[in-house]
């Protein structure tokens, strides 16, 4: 690999190199940026455009230039509530319904979700023999395709399933976990962290293994104890990847989707059905195809996660600053 | 004995067990279990067949119903036990079946026919693992080309995308220019919008194009990834940027910088991309799903569905499918993990 | 005049391709199997392809989402297949490529009567689709679970109330779970709905759930007292799919009501296990004992390169000898009218299935003409939808009957609003 890798780098090299020569050390960062961008807006920001044009117009057809203009009427739609806590009030019942549940769900999620993964990363950090095996059992999960994870878990939660299999065995008696609306909303939240920590805990890791050698061991000459050496060197030093995490999880944590979608299909009734569900059956997998009102859900959600996001940064500014 | 005792020992560098460390060790067995299980019961499963699967409540190791040649039957008879009445324990092939009642013959009395009711019978069953359900694929697509399709656009892909990604990171974050902020806004902004909600503007664009039909209609768009660039953006950060002014006071170009500092100071973090990136071409499937629709170009997770009809799902196709398909990844997982932990701390940057 | 000249154009152009670039005429067929059809069809289609030289008949197989999902965003953006199998028959209507020029309609009409309606859509009346592959909505019963619990089986005519009375008194009486069962389908209560007075369509001839509180009611209060098995429409959301075959093939079901598609998988899996057997669908309060025809068919999309090598394939699937080779092969009920008048000896089938087979297609005369009407309608796609999702919330409780019978209307006003 290498043996190709430094050859094309230095070839590289020499365009980059006279391009440094003509513009100046700071300028050169757009060349460093300009294929991402270029792909980023063919293929990023061009759809999140053509899709701001999805939201404006109605219809079932597929090219815009077929779609009648309707100006905001799909915001309108989406958010026509006489009392926004009580989906059935709405005229959008199932979008509601879906925005309760994802809230909920993201809360759960992303609290278990980083509180276990960091448990694990730093376990994995200590000198631990097998140390490589245990990573790979943690992150193996993630391996696995979204269908496969649900598959999997169905077979061991449904009726007759493997767990209630057990737990008639021990005597405790079954329980039917996914026609109870609660228990498959647990379920749901328990196989999202299962499915993901791995990658959470693995980032996680990376950030402690950055931490260099000789912190610690001024700490442990200082006599520090073990929980202060990580609220003090530990924590602050992990921090800009722990807001990575927590950025990567809260926006994946709102677009949680294929996984539940193949597990519960968004069940009971809708007590998992998610908001990229709801965006997805409207404006793909049902009938008609309501592209406009999936483009103006999809636009609402991404300008609360653009906003959340936001503050999450401020506030990691406002502790890096302070 | 000893190993096992300097294994449970060796911890800290020092001599005795901490009761932290009783605790991890309890923590990562329990993970095993949780985190292996689902898996372990995923590989038996794709050796069951149909009824195996349909089976309710579901055993762990596949098993199939034992078959008994008895003379004068051409095929070989489901094998029973009986359970009540004068043959009481022998074992026995069942010649038919009809409405509760079943006629068997004895192996040892092969002439004589005895008609019992079916509650009277207990199948005997033994392990059997379903091999035909992987030799099958082999037999009824043209694997190799799938596995071709599906290697080719996950390494170009992911190639690209580790280059692109890491040369957008660096910029964002070892250099002060104006825009750095609007782009890294932007970069995040891209993270908003999941791909399952632009598929229907994505696919016109690449049609547009002329990528429709084609690989690098999967790997293109794939090529830059919001979570790749903010990723290694942040690990980047904290590698201190004297290092840097060290190598521009020796008059190292940026891109040999880039390439020969950042990138290797880089690598716990270039690693989990690679995981990712390999991960995410390899299994994914909306997309491929749109973009793809010839035989010849297509990938392994497409095969794979093609399993699934209206009405009907060829389940252990599928689960064969699946295994083969989580080999390879698995294999590069293992080979890549080593490299997270040679991180900046083992390599001497501080 | 003008007709000859326009011939002898279409003769030159056509000469001129086999003789320019005999292996220019490459065909896209885009299939998904429900079992081995596309298998078969690539079988059959090798002799078309001996006997239409230069014709390149490719099979794509494809996963049934692709079919669903993508291909109307394909056909929509001019990068379709040739032709396809598809099920959602009239939805697609804008895209199909009509066969009149092609082919013998008189031969078609004779052949596939009603079906060819489905195809067809607004004034686009012309033939499109074979219907390849039809089904029949109906109930499997457990036959031993019967004998075990002495109780006699609910004759011809029988209504469903019997059947719930019947099943449940089984139930009691031996280790089955659950007296009845349906499939997680808009499709599959489409029949029993008509039969319980369900109208389907409005007086313009538009879609409407008018009459459908009556079945609506009957099938959840079933779902609360335990008649049929809650699991299979509570335990999923949206309106995903989901069957109860497993419950049925392990005997935990004593009458399952899903369709002719089954039959292979229940003689496949059921074996030895238990007897089993197709009954007509039982009877409903309005007087009919309605199953659901569905299916799916080939077309041509308008937007093919060689629309008459597409028709000359779709035209040769459609006749008599290869279509009854196809039925035969991938053991499905013919549309057919010849080729079913003639009856099928359907591969490898044991007696079993090959009798629910012919009970599935003497349950054919029963299908009430709203059913039909309502698998030919273009906007049924979002019907079923909308009935699935409403039901199943009735069902978990977040909604009562009455007010997902309304949701149900409004989100079909809306659908059909905006599908204009």
């Amino acid at each position: 690999m290498l043996k190709i890798l430094t050859p094309m780098m230095r070839i590289i090299e020499v365009p980059m190199l006279a391009l440094q020569r003509k513009i100046g050390i700071n300028r050169l960062a757009w060349a460093f940026l300009l294929p991402n961008l270029v792909l980023f807006g063919l293929f990023a920001f061009l759809p999140v455009i053509l899709n701001v044009f999805y939201a404006m117009t109605g219809g079932d057809n597929v090219l815009l230039a077929d779609r009648p203009d309707v100006g905001a009427r799909n915001f309108a739609q989406l958010l026509d509530c006489s009392n926004h806590f009580d989906p059935n009030s709405c005229r959008e019942d199932k979008f509601w319904r879906a925005v309760w549940n994802t809230i909920w769900f993201v809360v759960l999620q992303v609290g278990f979700m980083v509180g276990f993964a960091l448990l694990t990363a730093l376990i994995l950090n200590r000198d631990i023999r097998a140390r490589g095996f245990f990573r790979s059992v943690f992150f193996f999960p993630v391996l696995l395709s979204p269908v496969v994870v649900a598959l999997v878990w169905k077979w061991i939660l449904q009726r007759e399933g493997v767990l209630n299999a057990f737990l008639d065995w021990t005597g405790a008696g079954g329980i039917n976990w996914l026609v109870d609306a609660q228990w498959a909303f647990g379920w749901s939240v328990f196989i999202s962290v299962w499915a993901h920590m791995g990658f959470y805990t693995l980032i996680l890791l990376a950030g402690l293994q950055a931490i260099p050698r000789d912190v610690y061991d001024a700490a442990l000459m200082d006599r520090a104890s073990a929980w202060r050496t990580f609220r003090r060197i530990t924590l602050p030093l992990l921090s800009p990847t722990m807001l990575v995490v927590l950025i990567l999880a809260l926006i994946k944590g709102v677009q949680t989707f294929d996984e539940i979608y193949a597990f519960t299909g968004g069940g009971p009734g809708t007590a998992t059905t998610f908001i990229i569900q709801y965006i997805y059956e409207r404006g793909f997998a049902g009938a008609p195809r309501l592209f406009g009102l999936a483009a103006a859900a999809s636009l609402l959600v991404a300008g609360v996660l653009v906003v959340l996001t936001l503050v999450q940064l401020r506030i990691s500014k406002e502790n890096a600053d302070g | 004995m000893a190993k096992v005792l300097s294994f449970l020992t060796a911890t800290r560098g020092k001599g005795r067990l901490h009761w932290t460390d009783w605790v991890s060790y309890g923590y990562l067995i329990f993970g095993v279990f949780l985190m292996f299980g689902p898996v372990v019961w995923l590989l038996l499963s794709s050796f069951k067949t149909p009824n195996e699967l349909d089976r309710f409540p579901p055993r762990f190791l596949p098993y199939a119903q034992e078959t008994l040649v008895v003379d004068g039957y051409d095929e070989p008879l489901l094998a029973f036990v009986v359970t009540e009445g004068e043959l009481e324990g022998q074992t026995v092939g069942q010649t038919r079946r009809a409405a509760g009642r079943s006629e068997v013959v004895s192996p040892s009395n092969p002439t004589e026919r005895v008609r019992l009711t079916t509650d009277q019978l207990e199948p005997i069953e033994g392990i059997a693992f379903a091999t035909e359900n992987y030799t099958q694929l082999f037999e009824r697509f043209n694997f190799l080309k799938f596995f071709w399709n599906s290697t080719f656009i996950t390494v170009t892909a992911t190639v690209l995308m580790l280059l692109f990604n890491s040369m957008a990171a660096f910029a964002l974050s070892k250099y002060e220019f104006r825009g750095r902020t609007t782009v890294l806004l932007l970069v995040i902004g891209t993270l908003m919008i999941p791909q399952t909600v632009v598929l229907v503007p994505l696919f016109l664009i690449v049609t547009e194009l002329g990528m429709f039909n084609s690989l690098w209609g999967v790997i293109i768009p794939g090529a830059a990834t919001p979570t790749g660039v903010f990723l290694l953006r942040q690990y980047m950060i904290t590698i201190p940027d004297e290092i840097l002014d060290a190598a521009r006071m020796d008059k190292a170009s940026e891109w040999k910088i880039f390439w020969r500092i950042i990138l290797p100071l880089s690598a716990p973090a270039i690693a989990v991309l690679a995981i990712l990136a390999i991960m995410w071409r390899w299994n994914d499937f909306l997309w491929p799903l749109i973009v793809l629709t010839r035989t010849e170009n297509f990938t392994l997770q497409l095969a794979l569905n093609s399993f699934q009809g209206e009405l009907q799902t060829d389940w252990p196709s599928l689960l064969a499918m699946t295994v083969l398909t989580l080999l390879p990844i698995a294999a590069v997982f293992m080979f890549l993990q080593k490299y997270i932990a040679t991180g900046i701390a083992s390599t001497g940057g501080k | 005049m003008k007709k000859t000249h326009l011939l002898t154009t279409a003769l030159a152009a056509g000469l001129g391709v086999a003789a320019g670039a005999a292996m220019s005429q490459e065909i896209r067929f885009m299939c998904y199997s429900d079992g081995n059809e596309c298998e078969v069809y690539d079988d059959l289609l090798t002799r078309f392809e001996a006997e239409n030289d230069g014709v390149d008949v490719i099979v794509d197989v494809v996963p049934y989402q692709a079919i669903l999902e993508n291909l109307p965003v394909q056909l929509a953006a001019g990068t379709g297949p040739d032709l396809a199998k598809v099920t959602d028959l009239g939805g697609l209507n804008e895209f199909y490529l009509d066969l009149t020029p092609y082919v013998d309609t008189g031969y078609w009409d004779a052949s596939f009567g009603e079906t060819l309606n489905w195809y067809r859509n607004g004034d686009r009346q012309g033939y499109y689709g074979m219907h390849s592959q039809l089904t029949i909505t109906g109930p499997f019963v457990n036959a031993t679970l019967f004998e075990q619990a002495g109780v006699d089986m609910p004759g011809a005519g029988a209504s469903w109330d019997d059947w719930a009375t019947a099943t449940r008194a089984v139930t009691e009486a031996t280790d089955a779970d659950f007296p009845m069962a349906m499939d997680r389908s808009g499709h599959r209560v489409a029949g029993p709905a008509v039969s319980y007075g369900a109208k389907y369509f409005d007086a313009d001839g538009n879609g409407s759930f008018e009459g459908f509180d009556a079945f609506a009611e009957a099938f959840v209060g079933w779902n609360e007292d335990g008649t049929m098995a809650r699991d299979v429409w509570a335990s999923q959301g949206g309106s995903t799919y989901a069957d109860a075959a497993q419950e049925f093939i392990n005997g935990e079901v004593v009458f399952y009501y899903s369709g002719s598609w089954q039959v292979g998988r229940m003689d496949e899996q059921v074996g030895d296990f238990f007897d089993w057997q197709v009954v007509g669908s039982p009877c409903g309060p309005a007087g009919a004992c309605s199953g659901m025809p569905g299916g799916a068919g080939v077309v041509g999309f308008e937007q093919t390169e060689h629309p008459e090598v597409v028709a000359a394939l779709i035209d040769f699937l459609a006749q008599e000898e290869i279509y009854a080779e196809a039925a035969a092969r991938t053991k499905n009920l013919p549309a057919h009218l010849g080729v079913a008048s003639a009856g099928v000896e359907f591969q490898d089938a044991s007696p079993a299935a090959q009798a629910a087979l012919n009970g599935f297609a003497g349950a054919l005369p029963d299908v009430s003409p709203i059913a039909f009407a309502y698998q030919g309608y273009a906007g049924n796609r979002a019907m079923f939808g909308i009935t699935v999702e409403r039901l199943s919330q009735a069902i978990v409780g977040e909604l009562s009957v009455g007010d997902a019978m309304m949701r149900a209307s409004s989100d079909l006003e809306a659908a059909m609003a905006e599908a204009d």
